[in-house]
Formats: structure tokens, sequence, C-alpha cells
């Protein structure tokens, strides 16, 4: 029993599958300049799904309206760079604001009912904010979305679609990724963290111990809305549109899926999950481009019926 | 003369036209063990509710070490020293004993928030190894709560309660369930509980009720028919004809 404490920080340590995790991503991206697009794309849903894993896997808070801090993120670094400010990073940084504000105001919401009263209630607000944008178009461009340009990173590296820029950008998706993961990473192992869990396993139970599950759930929920706000100004930026499509039902579709591919609960299911969707999108959409969801479809339903620890158990990172 | 660790006054709680609890009135002086027996449907839950906060009284107020706490939320009660256990165990199924007490500790010491720091600090090790020890826990400390024997959750749910330091613990029939032959380490949990802490005990089983508590209350149709030693309630008529009675046919 001397053990105790090995015991309880036994998921702190970094462990070899995880660090080779991040430096495959490296290699990938500077040996293969060509895909650094496609990377890049994969790196941001991954990031967007890490989003939503802090609310679902951590939690136990389905959403199906996560899209809508996507969106948000997206139009407010278009927004702040058409005002004048390019920097790619505090772009980024400003991006968490208005998601995590729009968070916050909305998280008590899902403090009543059941997980459908959850799903409903995260798809409207995802939907009445499209919708906003889709009206105010002195703000946001309507239909035709917010073309805007960013500054060169560090005043020096392009992120841009030409030469370099795919790879800068996939590079500047990776480090985003890398910081909130290791912030993710912390937090979910801190008191707060296991508050969390606590809160997921058994909200009865954690009240019982002076929990109060209504708050943590406000502020994670806030933290997650952050997180996928982040994921909208990358994507945004490096694409260098903000466009409606950000803020459909689709995108809170599709993070879902790719977490659940992944493995939802321990952070890397998440980028797991958006390496393998995006990836198959490749690969098929080459032979079948209409029918690639077939096999996703396929998928998702072999890994909910037979297990969806098995995909993620292939590559065990940190478990 | 200290201020009763945990106080009922004239608790009430009405659903629609059902008097679930009536004018409730008691008191556990700090280090107190007291027994709350009763017949299925007297009440015993829903007063259960009331004092710890799940439920709002209709009437009458709770006073926790002298402070009234009838308009405080139930988390906030764990914080100021009234804890609890349940009849059925509502345990962390995926995390581990260590886990969970450090968790209640952490709680209990207002890390709750802190979201950078490790929850395995060095500082807590000690406490946690304590109440695993003294609860019989050593041996299971890093399995998941889902894989333990009913016997060592029950334990479990015991030592959770007693991580957050109460001043008063409401005991929810702690041998629910538990088979014969690991009994007697939840009757040695019992009986090495801190001193002073204030015990009240809700429970079915008799033998428990007499070998742990110096006082007992009995409560029937929502309100508290009488209170005594174990001697005076075994002789009370009135208990044997609405509760020994009944509870010698089931």
């Amino acid at each position: 029993m001397t053990d105790v404490l090995a015991h309880l920080r036994r998921r702190e340590r970094w462990g070899a599958a995880e660090i080779a995790f991040w430096l495959v991503a490296v290699v990938a991206i500077v040996a293969f300049p060509a895909r650094a697009a496609l990377v890049n794309e994969a790196l941001i849903a991954g990031l967007f799904a890490l989003s939503l894993d802090l609310i679902l896997g951590l939690t136990g808070i389905v959403s199906l309206g996560q899209a809508a801090f996507f969106g948000l993120g997206a139009y407010s670094a278009a927004i702040l760079a058409n005002a004048g400010y390019h920097d790619p990073i505090l772009g980024v940084v400003a991006a968490v604001i208005p998601a995590a504000g729009v968070g916050f105001l909305t998280a008590p919401l899902l403090l009543r009912g059941s997980d459908l009263t959850r799903l409903m209630v995260t798809m409207g607000v995802a939907l009445m904010l499209g919708e906003l944008a889709n009206r105010e178009v002195w703000l946001t461009g309507g239909a035709d979305g917010l073309n805007f340009t960013v500054a060169p990173l560090f005043g020096r590296f392009s992120i841009g679609s030409f030469g370099e820029g795919p790879r800068n950008a996939a590079l500047f998706s990776l480090a985003v990724l890398f910081v909130l993961l290791f912030v993710a990473r912390r937090l979910a192992r801190s008191p707060f963290g296991i508050s969390l869990t606590a809160v997921r396993e058994n909200r009865l139970r954690a009240g019982a111990l002076g929990v109060s599950a209504a708050s943590r759930i406000v502020a994670i929920y806030t933290i997650s809305a952050a997180y996928a706000g982040v994921a909208g100004a990358l994507l945004a930026e490096t694409t260098q549109i903000a466009s409606l499509d950000l803020f459909e039902f689709h995108r809170s579709a599709n993070v879902m899926l790719m977490l659940i591919i992944g493995g939802a609960g321990y952070l890397y299911g998440g980028v797991i999950g958006a390496g393998v969707f995006i990836l198959i999108r490749d690969v098929v959409s080459a032979q079948t481009p209409e029918y690639w969801e077939f096999w996703i479809g396929l998928m998702l339903v072999a890994l909910v019926l037979f297990g969806r620890e098995r995909l993620a158990g292939l590559v065990r990172l940190n478990r | 003369m200290t201020a009763p660790a945990l106080e009922a006054r004239g608790l009430s709680r009405r659903f629609g036209g059902l008097v679930a609890t009536d004018n409730v009135s008691f008191s556990l002086q700090p280090g107190a063990r007291q027994a709350l027996i009763g017949p299925n449907g007297a009440g015993k839950t829903t007063l259960i509710n009331l004092l710890t906060g799940v439920l709002k009284p209709t009437e009458g107020a709770v006073w926790l070490a002298g402070r009234d706490v009838t308009h405080v939320s139930a988390s906030q009660r764990v914080r100021r020293g009234l804890a609890r256990t349940f009849q059925i165990n509502q345990l962390f199924p995926n995390l581990s004993p260590a886990e969970s007490l450090g968790l209640a500790i952490s709680e209990r010491e207002g890390r709750g928030w802190d979201f950078w720091r490790p929850a395995g600090k060095r500082e807590i090790i000690a406490e946690i190894e304590d109440l695993l020890t003294r609860f019989n826990l050593s041996e299971v400390y890093d399995q998941p709560t889902r894989a333990l024997p009913y016997g060592k959750q029950r334990l479990l749910e015991i030592a959770l309660a007693l991580a957050c330091r109460p001043r008063a613990l409401l005991l929810d029939e702690p041998a629910a369930g538990v088979p014969e032959e690991e009994r007697h380490d939840i009757l040695a949990a019992l009986a090495q509980l801190p001193a002073d802490v204030a015990i009240l005990l809700i429970e079915h089983d008799m033998d428990l009720v007499f070998s742990f508590a110096a006082r007992i209350s009995v409560l029937v149709a929502g309100r508290l028919l009488c209170e005594g030693t174990p001697d005076e309630i075994s002789a009370d008529a009135r208990v044997r004809a609405v509760y020994l009675g009944e509870d010698a046919h089931g």
C-alpha cells in the first residue's frame, strides 16, 4: 500500500506511445508537405473533437451543438482580422472570449432534464447562432461569409494556401493542439477533473461529498466552448474564410462521430478519430466521391456494436 | 453547553395531501450514537432528505452545529459537517477506492476547483492510507470500485462519508444486503467510528440497532412515536405493537 501515491499519479507520466504520437505528427507534416493541408484539417477537427471530449467523455454531458462555438470562433477571427488585427495568434486567443462567453451563458440550460433535452438544447443554440450569423449581414457577410487575410506567423511564416503556407498552417495547428491537449491533460488529472468524473459516474454521490454538479458543469462547458472556438478560429485563419456552414448541424454530428470512432474520455480519442475520419474520407472519396460516408456509417455501426475501445486499443495511448 | 451537532426543529413535509414528515424534532449531541427505526413507509427516507437538504421542509428548520441551515444547499451542508451514506450503494464505478477517497478529501479541503495541480497530492496520502486501513480496503485500494465485493463497497460507502470529516453522520442501513460472513467487517467499522462524530443510524436490523445505539427514536407514519434508551424502547408497548410486532411477521 506504499504505492497509493504512485497509483494516484499513474496517469501523469507521458507514455512512449503518447510521445511517439507527437513526433510522428511533426515528421508527417515536414516530410509530406503536399499532404499538409489534409493534416491541418485533421488536427483542427481533432481539437474540435477534444472540445467535445471535455464535456462528453470527461463529464458525461452530451451535445449536438458544438458547432455553435466552432462557428463563433471562426467569425471572431475573421471579424478581428477585418478590423485590422491580422496576427493569427491574437485571432486564436481572442476567439476564446465570444465562444467561452456564449458557452457560459448557455450552460445553465444543460442542468435540467435528460440527455435528450441536452441534445435538443445544444442543437437549438447552434441553429439560432447560425441564423443570427445569416441575418446580421453587416457583421458576418451573411451567406457570402467573410473573406480575410492573416499576417504571417511571427511576421515571417505565411499560413496561406501557397508555397510553404499549408505546412506552416499545419505546424501552427499542431502547436495549438499540443498546448490545449497539455492543458486538458493537466485538467483531467486535477481535483477538478476527478470531480467531473465523479459527476459523470454518480451525481448523487458527488453532491453528498460536497461537489456542486451544476457549477462544475457550467465551468467545463465554458472551457469546452473555448476549445471549440479556438478550433474554429484556426480553421478560418488557415482557410482565410469564415462561412455559415461552420455553424451547421453536420459539423456537430461529425465531431461526435470522430470522438466515438476514437473513443471518448481519454483526450486522444477525438484526435485519433478525426485522423481516421479524414483519412477514410480522403481515400474512399477518391474512389466513390458521392458515397464515402457509407464506410463511415458502416464503421460506426461496427464500433458501437463490437466495442468502441477496439480501434483506440490498437494505438494505446496513456490509458 | 455546546450546541447539538444536528437538530431538527418541528420538521414537516407534505407531498400534496400526504404528510410524509409530521412535526419531527430531535437533536444529536456531539458524539451521540442514536438510531432511528420505524416500519416501512414511516418516512425515514424523507426525513434523511430533509436533513441533508435534498428536500426543503414545508415547515420547520434544520440546525447544524448551532446554525440554521434550512436554506443552505445540500453540497454546502456537507462542507459544514453533515455527511451521509446511502442504503443502496452510491459509488463511482470506474474510480478506485483510493481515487474516490482522494476526491472526497480534496473537496473537503476546498481544492475541488484546482484544475492544474495533480489530484494525487503527497499531503493527502497519509489520510487516504489511514482510511483504507481502518475500513479494511488496503488490499483493493487500486481496483475499480465496480470490481469490489459487495461488502467492500459497503465499507467504502462509510469511508467516503467519513472522509468529509463530518460533525454529524447519517448512516442509512449500512448493513443492508451484506452477506452474513461479511457483516462483522461492517460492525467493526461502525464500532470504531470517531467518538466525537454524532451518528444517526437508520436501520431495520434490530441486532445492529441494539448493539450500536445509546438512544433510539421510533418513527411511525411520519411522526416520532417515542425516544429512549434501548431498554426503554424494547419495553415500550406501543413500539411493540406498531414496529416489533410487525417486524416479527416479516
